[in-house]
């Protein structure tokens, strides 16, 4: 299943919709990389509200985007990761360190333009 | 191989088999009463161990099925492989072991989050691991 990815403004946002196998994970961070660079994106954000597991490898991929977004010079934060499955990451050993996180959609907007903000980018959504 | 009300199994041999032994368990666990947080405890162990069957031996099983030891209620998850076996499983069993440039986390991360934990591997034969979650 692929994950739509809208164009909002400067940011990205991949919006995941259902249980991913490691083939569209692999695709969407392959996505987001030459999308960041097509719209000169300023930030990504992924949300993950509908995701009932972050396992390793999807733990593993996200840490991943979050590096080459950064490279390709943009922020990424994550978003919507579930009480339960915020458990079981930590169960696991999975913290996602290095990796900024909100609690959903609109606080990852709103630490989009922060972030844009300090770095003397135009803000979006006010 | 086809799943039961009372037992999952499901054959491991690509991504996409990861996906649905991952939802059939999770499945299993709602009709046995485990709770959200033991849920995704469940599916993500699943998930962990099929995806060790994928990388280590190409392909394997997943088996769940429901377990009573008086007076508990669990669930138990087996993963069970014909593949090159493990030469050290004191090894594996260690934070941060990895062979395949995961991140190491599999087995003693699945061993964390599940009550019981047994590893049983034998050279050349293949490996079965099997995990079990009491419902709280």
């Amino acid at each position: 299943m692929q994950v739509p990815i809208l164009k909002q403004g400067p940011y990205l946002i991949a919006s995941v919709q259902a249980a991913l196998r490691d083939a569209d994970l692999i695709s969407l961070r392959d996505s987001l990389t030459e999308k960041v660079g097509t719209y000169r994106s300023r930030g990504v954000i992924v949300d993950v509200t509908a995701l009932d597991v972050l396992d390793s490898f999807a733990c593993r991929t996200l840490s991943d985007i979050a590096a080459i977004i950064r490279l390709r010079g943009a922020h990424t934060v994550i978003v919507g990761i579930q009480p339960e499955v915020a458990f079981s990451m930590v169960q696991l050993g999975l913290k996602l360190e290095g990796v900024a996180t909100a609690l959903d959609l609109e606080e990852g907007l709103e630490y989009m333009n922060r972030r844009t903000k300090r770095m003397g980018h135009g803000q979006y959504g006010k | 191989m086809a799943s039961t009300e009372n037992e999952v199994r499901v054959l491991i041999k690509s991504d996409e088999d990861i996906l649905s032994a991952r939802q059939e368990g999770r499945e299993l666990g709602v009709r046995l009463g485990f709770g959200p947080p033991e849920l995704a405890v469940i599916a993500t162990a699943i998930s962990e161990l099929a995806r060790n069957l994928l990388l280590y031996a190409k392909n394997g099983s997943i088996i769940c099925w429901a377990i009573e030891r008086e007076p508990k209620k669990g669930i138990v998850i087996q993963a069970t492989d014909e593949g090159p076996g493990i030469p050290d499983v004191e090894a594996v069993l260690k934070d941060g072991y990895s062979t395949s440039g995961g991140l190491g986390l599999g087995l003693p991360g699945v061993r964390r989050m599940m009550d019981e934990f047994a590893i049983v591997s034998h050279k050349g034969r293949g490996t079965t691991v099997t995990t079990i979650k009491w419902k709280s």
